[in-house]
């Protein structure tokens, strides 16, 4: 066990927690930030995406002493009351079914615009296929994103 | 169609008491006003009293409504579209409407239950009158008010009106309406009339959704609560002889260690203790029954279509228009197992205790478990409370509650409020699968006629059920037989998505497909002569689908393709399948890019009676469709001495983003009562593409998944 400061949606947490444990289990076990989700633990899925330094990472996969000292940013931090752009577009869309998987496709989406603010139909599909939707919901996810860039 | 069984009196019995039933606000209610931008949805201002007016519906003393979302939520999203049907006929403001979870209470609510693509159908009637009685009891109660009569008034949007045009909002008569005399008869709406459904209408927990608030199962969090990571046989067959736990009880986090049976559970302080204190036992797994294989189902598989059976339906005289026929066409598909993968895998809440158990969490079918929980901890069923929280889906795999149990028996066992999780190794691993199954299907051409279609299907520990096989071409051709055939197997099976039909619609529809060719009749022209055929049995009982129905949808979704004049270079495929009370027909577009077939795109057109939720019913459809299109190009689970072998994404390829097909969707409009969406866009897409790559290639698939065949394409 070690202890961690680390720094989430703009809060600083002191976390105790045996090195190996993957950030994902802190926010939700440890911090109760369960907007970040479990899917596969083996980061195949994109459920538990996350922003460290404002790149999407897999959040499953690193561990927290990865983590110390940076700045991590949640799908609960990504706004105040989900006034993202990218959330904006998907209540446009209306883009959930079960809604699992989407806090993941957000906060890959909100990273993908911000390297590339006006992504072809072809660099959403790329950037995207790391995140699973079991529902299907691909499509408008893609159009969700396009509007997001129209509007940031 | 079939009479719904609405019990009336069980949702207008809480009404009697509900006098004095106040309650009071929830401080996480948020509005479900849609038409502006996530910026702006506003918390409502919640009131200080409700009334309750029955089990559907609570007035706010400021006009504010709530209404109970009766049945589990696995991301169909009746969540939103069964409190828009009470919406409908209270006359209430949809901006002004909370939507609330019920947790189980069948007193109040008939079939809570997600499956078959029944919440629409089946509670359509009583979901309407519960709002209609609520509306009829304020309007009473205005009208007491007033001095006038009742007809008099009018409603609309949450408010009555009198004739001289005064105006008031529910909640100012709602405490009187609430002593009202409960009405029989209160009137149903003209469908003409509707102002919400038919309506877009967003989903009720769109804003939680994206702002990452507590709504699944394994959001849940109690104080006390301990995480539970359970170690079951690696392979179907297998059962425990020992155990060493002293590893994993040294681990960090780890609280305690309980055998059940075959089963052992770690206790811990987090998910991810849990998790290594499971991989940290050392068992001793024996042989129970013996350990199956895929080349073992599939001998056996075979062998069964060779056995003499009784049919389950037969038609006319099958072997006589054999023995007459110009050709005779036989064929086998064949489809493996699958596992559901739903995004949130399998967990559950119980905290047991002596006199007292809750249980909570995503579950398909909350009444059913609560028995089988009883049954188990020998219980009273009434002792039992269930909640439920949203699905990360269900896909059936919810259904069957397993994992309900397993939580009530080792929260007994631990003495503690736990949440029981599956990691994503286990949930494809303990799966209730897909079962594996062939389908051998003959038919017999006579004078460019098909005069005999005989249908064999052998499937893994069970077969079709109900009136599948009374579904297409029952009806349609003179001499008509099914056959089921099925082996036992020790892996665990049940309902998949749309069960049977999920497959036994590829087979058919393609099996159609190379008989319109050997006919040298258009694919199109081919059905809809079929389904001419089928008109003149409308009047068997047993065909509940609607012939003319099916062709309206065939001919549009031909129309809208554009099927009659092929374009350069873009291959199409038509399917078209009834499943789940709903008509579909889709077209399928494959183009050929660096020597191999792509799906780009399917046309999609759905009768399902009345659409509540456009937008969202659009939704389901496109799922439903690349989720049939994933399936049938990638879905794949072999067994090898018991064991699955894929246990995580790595392994199992579910379709991604770049694979996922546009889909263009049209609804037939009508007023007929509305039908599910949730299943039936999913069974015909598998055909649709099969005979859309066939066109592109020349090539025929009879096995899914179909990645594995295109292999040979080069």
């Amino acid at each position: 066990m070690s202890t961690f400061s680390i720094k989430v949606n703009g809060v600083e947490h002191t976390v105790e927690a045996d090195d190996a444990t993957p950030i994902l289990w802190v926010l939700r076990d440890h911090l109760q930030l369960v907007g970040t989700k479990y899917g596969c633990g083996i980061g195949q899925c994109g459920a538990c995406t996350i922003h460290i330094e404002g790149s999407a990472v897999r959040s499953c996969s690193l561990p927290i002493s990865t983590a110390a000292g940076k700045s991590i940013t949640t799908i609960e931090g990504l706004s105040e009351n989900g006034t993202h752009p990218v959330q904006k577009a998907w209540v446009e869309h209306d883009v959930p079914q079960c809604g699992y998987c989407q806090s993941g496709q957000i906060m890959t989406a909100a990273a993908l615009l911000e390297e590339n603010s006006n992504p072809s139909d072809e660099e959403i599909k790329a950037a995207m296929h790391g995140n699973i939707c079991r529902c299907g919901t691909y499509n408008r996810i893609r159009a969700a994103v396009k509007t997001a860039a129209k509007n940031s | 169609m079939t009479k719904q069984n609405i019990d009336r009196r069980s949702f207008l019995k809480v009404s009697g008491a509900a006098t004095g039933g106040v309650l009071f606000g929830f401080s996480w209610l948020v509005s479900c006003q849609n038409e502006v931008q996530a910026e702006i949805i506003p918390e409502l201002e919640m009131p200080e009293q409700w009334f309750s007016l029955n089990g559907y519906i609570k007035i706010g003393d400021n006009g504010v409504v709530t209404i109970m979302a009766p049945n589990p939520e696995i991301g169909q999203n009746v969540k939103t579209s069964m409190p828009m049907i009470v919406a409908e006929e209270l006359d209430a403001d949809w901006d002004k409407v909370v939507v609330e979870q019920a947790p189980l209470d069948p007193e109040k609510f008939p079939r809570q239950v997600a499956g078959g693509s029944q919440s629409i159908r089946q509670s359509w009637e009583g979901l309407r009158k519960a709002g209609a009685t609520a509306k009829a009891m304020l309007v009473a109660a205005a009208a007491e008010k007033w001095g006038v009569d009742a007809a008099t008034l009018k409603t609309e949007k949450g408010h009555i009106i009198h004739a001289n045009g005064e105006k008031i909002h529910y909640g100012e008569v709602a405490t009187a309406a609430s002593q009202l005399e409960v009405p029989e008869d209160a009137p149903l709406k003209d469908p003409k009339d509707f102002t919400i459904i038919g309506q877009s209408k967003k989903n009720v927990d769109l804003k939680d959704i994206i702002t990452g608030k507590p709504l699944f199962g394994l959001d849940t969090k109690v104080e006390g609560m301990k995480y539970a990571v359970v170690l079951r046989p690696p392979a179907f067959g297998q059962k425990l002889q020992s155990v060493d736990d002293a590893a994993a009880k040294a681990l960090t986090g780890v609280e305690n260690v309980i055998q059940f049976g075959d089963k052992v559970a770690v206790l811990a302080n987090s998910t991810w203790a849990a998790m290594q204190g499971k991989k940290a036992l050392t068992a001793v797994w024996t042989e129970d029954t013996p350990l199956e294989s895929t080349t073992y189902h599939d001998e056996e598989l075979a062998k069964l279509f060779n056995e003499k059976t009784e049919a389950v339906r037969h038609d006319g005289n099958v072997d006589g228009a054999f023995a007459e026929a110009d050709e005779v066409v036989e064929r086998v598909y064949e489809s493996p197992f699958l596992p559901h993968n739903c995004m949130e895998p399998m967990n559950f809440f119980a905290h047991v205790t002596d006199d007292k158990v809750l249980l909570d969490g995503p579950i398909q079918t909350p009444q059913w478990t609560r028995q089988r929980v009883a049954d188990l901890l020998e219980r009273e069923a009434e002792q039992v409370e269930v909640k439920m929280t949203r699905m990360g889906g269900g896909f059936g795999r919810r259904l069957y509650g397993d994992f309900a149990l397993e939580a009530a028996e080792v929260s007994k066992l631990a003495n503690a409020p736990i949440q029981l999780v599956f990691s994503r190794e286990d949930d494809m691993s303990a799966g209730t699968y897909r079962m594996a199954i062939k389908y051998k299907i003959k038919a017999a051409i006579k004078d460019k006629k098909i005069t005999a279609y005989h249908l064999t299907e052998a499937a893994v520990n069970s077969n079709m059920y109900g009136l599948i096989p009374n579904f297409f071409p029952a009806g349609a051709i003179e001499n008509y037989r099914v056959d089921n055939v099925k082996m036992d197997s020790n892996i665990t099976t049940g309902a998949w998505r749309a069960p049977y039909t999920n497959f036994l619609a590829f087979a058919e529809q393609s099996f159609f497909d190379e008989l319109s060719e050997k006919m040298e009749v258009d694919a199109v022209q081919l059905r809809l002569d079929l389904l001419e055929n089928a008109k003149k049995n409308e009047e068997d009982e047993r065909m509940q689908w609607s012939p003319v129905r099916m062709q309206e949808c065939i001919k549009l979704v031909a129309e809208k393709a554009g099927w009659s004049t092929p374009k350069e270079g873009i291959f199409q495929g038509l399917s078209a399948y009834y499943s789940h009370n709903t008509h579909v027909a889709e077209i399928a577009e494959v183009v050929m890019k660096e020597n191999r077939p792509v799906v780009t795109k399917v046309y999609c057109v759905v009768d399902c009676g009345i659409v509540v939720n456009p937008e969202a019913a659009k939704n389901q459809i496109e799922g439903g469709v690349v989720d049939g299109v994933g399936h049938a190009m990638f879905g794949d689970l072999q067994f090898n001495n018991g064991i699955p072998s894929a246990n995580n994404f790595d392994k199992f390829r579910l379709i991604r983003h770049q694979e996922s097909p546009e889909v263009e969707v049209f609804f037939i409009q009508n007023n007929v009562d509305p039908t599910g969406l949730g299943e039936p866009s999913l069974p015909p897409a598998g055909g649709a593409i099969a005979n859309a790559i066939y066109k592109a290639t020349g090539k025929r698939f009879y096995k899914q998944p179909f990645v594995q065949e295109m292999d040979v394409l080069g």
